[in-house]
């Protein structure tokens, strides 16, 4: 298998691609994923289509076609509610979910419906759909097209939640989601799409549950959430310079959590940083603390840490959004304090 | 239109240009990456804002889009605040925390901006009530685009008025195109308005580059509504000259449509009309131009000169402080 270089946005296009080909159940329907849908000069000529706002489904129309490859009206709920029950009847439906604040629009039709369905049908029913959205800060997209939320959807049993932090992972993990027979949300920061890494090109699967760690170090362990797994590994940097070895632990998926992998570091290096976009209160990380507190107490030389946007919504101004940021700063300062004391 | 007074022209025709140059600068800004975000641009929409609020007063209320510079202007808004909330300056409307998707001006009974499609619908019925329950006689308009009206929150809003005969008055601004999508593909309705006759309100269809036309139109809603006779919904059928934000390719326009739009410019249309008529002069038309131009200009400056706020400005405005 070759290995190249391609950007997140197109390791994701080409997961998509791949489950596409590899089984014709696999569908893709949100808003304007094809783009201009029964006007002539773009009928004639897929290659003219928008492919989403971002450009991530570029392209798959004129492969897959517009049954396939299919544009919604402005309707979240509809979309949301279709794919669940196109799912429990036979496809595997991608529903694009433009970004992850508009689940404000739909929240019924994954929470009360797709999420629920297998549980409450007394496991009679499967729904094997994926929810694609963009979450995250730094476009200044302020307050309504910038959250994070990845919380939430943890919270709500009956979904899983995959957050990828490099374009590999984000390929090998969506063809896992699409090939999961459970409601996957699939989250995928906005301000990663041109990020580039080596991506095999045939067949890469990422098993959902698994934790990878991406640098492995014997000081303190940092638990790090999608973009902020690129901050942690610089700071991991500028930390080794200085002689403090730090492990980087990447989740992957939320939902399920491989505890595992993270205790079994902390135990190893007696110090937790949880590093994560979300507001905190009932968060990922106040979770990943709660989960290292319980399970790997007498391990920890050092409190416990979280470093997150703070507890309000993502406002637009570019120094305002800057500070919201969780950045590379604060997480050597909070590495330092564990190792140091404060 | 006779009774449209000329100095009532006069200020619309500036509120309809004011918007064209702030939009336009706006587009030349962001080009230039002086912008942050996204932005949404209102130009050739600018008939529907002026000629809805040509009604109105600072009491009444409207709320708006994610395309939303062109209600406020039409509203009363200031425009030195709205160009330093694009830049996201402390001197902003919303202190720069709020940015282009997010202004609004609650003195001015401007809701807000919504980054959310079809989020203003149910917010219009709350205003509409609020009036209705206090029983003065202010209205609501509820602004919303074609791709809004795809949304179960319109219609949920739309039924609730109706049954409330709330003083709210739906206008859809159908612009033709939900961001790259068709109107045409997205709506099963040959026209939206057709929808008034589920809610059982009154209904219409009028150019939306024509503002007698629309301005007639909304005085009977207005009207109706004042007078406590509950909703109406005025389908405006326009286009908008930029693409769905800046950035956008527009490929889903043809040459032959930006074509069709220059025809139909709602702000030629209205000087080739007041002018035939002789009801205003071009040289009045021409000095608020000019006076258009500084303002805009001056609005540049001011935001360009303002200051940003502090990064511990993110912390408040909250309801509850974790700081």
């Amino acid at each position: 298998m070759t290995e190249r270089t391609i950007t997140f946005r197109e390791a994701i296009n080409e997961a998509m691609r791949q489950e596409m080909r590899r089984d014709e159940s696999v569908i893709l329907m949100g808003e304007d994923v094809a783009g201009g849908a029964t006007l002539d000069h773009i009928e004639g000529q897929d290659d003219e289509a928008w492919g989403g706002v971002l450009g991530v489904t570029k392209g798959l129309v004129q492969e897959f076609g517009r049954e396939r490859v299919r544009d919604t009206p402005i309707s979240e709920s509809a979309i949301m509610g279709t794919a669940v029950t196109a799912a429990a009847t036979g496809l595997r439906p991608i529903a694009e979910l433009m970004f992850v604040d508009f689940f404000g629009v739909c929240m019924d039709q994954i929470f009360n419906q797709g999420a629920k369905l297998r549980y409450m049908f007394g496991g009679k029913a499967q729904v094997p759909m994926v929810v694609r959205t963009m979450i995250g800060a730094g476009f200044r997209a302020a307050g309504q097209h910038s959250g994070s939320h990845y919380s939430v959807f943890t919270h709500m049993p009956g979904l899983k939640t995959v957050v990828p932090s490099c374009p590999a992972d984000a390929k090998g993990l969506l063809a896992a989601a699409i090939r999961d027979n459970d409601p996957v949300i699939f989250f995928e920061h906005k301000v990663m799409y041109d990020e580039e890494g080596a991506v095999p090109e045939g067949e890469h699967v990422v098993p959902l549950g698994v934790a990878d760690i991406k640098r492995h170090g014997s000081d303190a362990t940092i638990v790090a959430i999608g973009r902020m797994v690129g901050f942690s590994l610089q700071a991991a940097e500028q930390l080794a310079a200085e002689g403090i070895e730090v492990e980087v632990v990447d989740p992957r998926t939320l939902s399920p959590l491989d505890e595992n992998t993270i205790l079994e570091s902390v135990k190893k290096t007696h110090r937790l940083i949880v590093v994560d976009e979300d507001n905190p209160r009932c968060s990922m990380a106040t979770d990943l603390i709660s989960l290292v507190s319980a399970k790997a107490f007498e391990y920890q030389d050092a409190a416990p840490q979280a470093i997150t946007a703070p507890h309000t919504p993502a406002p637009f101004s570019p120094p305002l959004e800057d500070f919201y940021i969780p950045s590379v700063e604060r997480i050597v300062d909070a590495v330092k304090t564990a190792v140091n004391g404060s | 239109m006779a009774e449209i007074s000329k100095e009532k022209l006069l200020e619309v025709y500036e509120r309809m240009q004011t918007i064209r140059s702030f939009e336009d600068t706006a587009a030349g800004l962001f080009a230039e990456g002086k912008l942050p975000g996204f932005v949404h641009l209102y130009a050739g929409e600018e008939a529907i804002g002026v000629g809805v609020c040509s009604h109105l007063s600072d009491a009444d209320f409207i709320t708006s889009t994610h395309r939303g510079h062109g209600h406020c202007i039409a509203k009363g808004v200031e425009v030195n605040p709205m160009m330093a909330e694009l830049f996201g300056k402390e001197t902003g409307s919303c202190k720069g925390k709020g940015g282009s998707m997010h202004i609004a001006d609650v003195d001015k009974g401007m809701l807000g901006a919504n980054g959310i499609v079809g989020g203003g619908g149910p917010l219009a019925c709350g205003a509409g009530l609020s009036a209705k329950v206090r029983g003065t006689d202010q209205v609501t308009i509820c602004f919303f685009g074609d791709g809004a009206s795809e949304q179960g929150t319109m219609h949920e809003a739309m039924n609730m008025a109706k049954i409330w005969k709330l003083p709210v008055i739906f206008v859809c601004e159908n612009n033709g195109f939900a961001e790259s999508t068709p109107a045409s593909y997205h709506s099963a309705s040959k026209d939206i308005a057709d929808r008034a006759t589920a809610y059982n309100m009154p209904g219409f269809t009028v150019d939306g580059t024509d503002f007698f036309a629309v301005h007639e139109a909304a005085e009977e809603a207005i009207n109706h509504a004042r007078q406590g006779e509950g909703p109406t919904l005025i389908e405006c059928k326009a286009f908008r000259y930029y693409g769905h934000f800046e950035g956008d390719a527009k490929l889903y326009y043809t040459d032959e449509m930006v074509e069709d739009f220059k025809k139909r410019d709602p702000i030629t249309r209205f000087r080739q009309r007041v002018l035939g008529r002789n009801l205003v002069s071009e040289e009045e038309l021409d000095a608020i131009d000019a006076k258009v131009k500084n303002a805009i200009e001056e609005a540049v400056q001011f935001a360009e000169g303002s200051a940003y706020p502090a990064s511990e400005e993110c912390l408040t405005d909250v309801y509850v402080s974790y700081a």
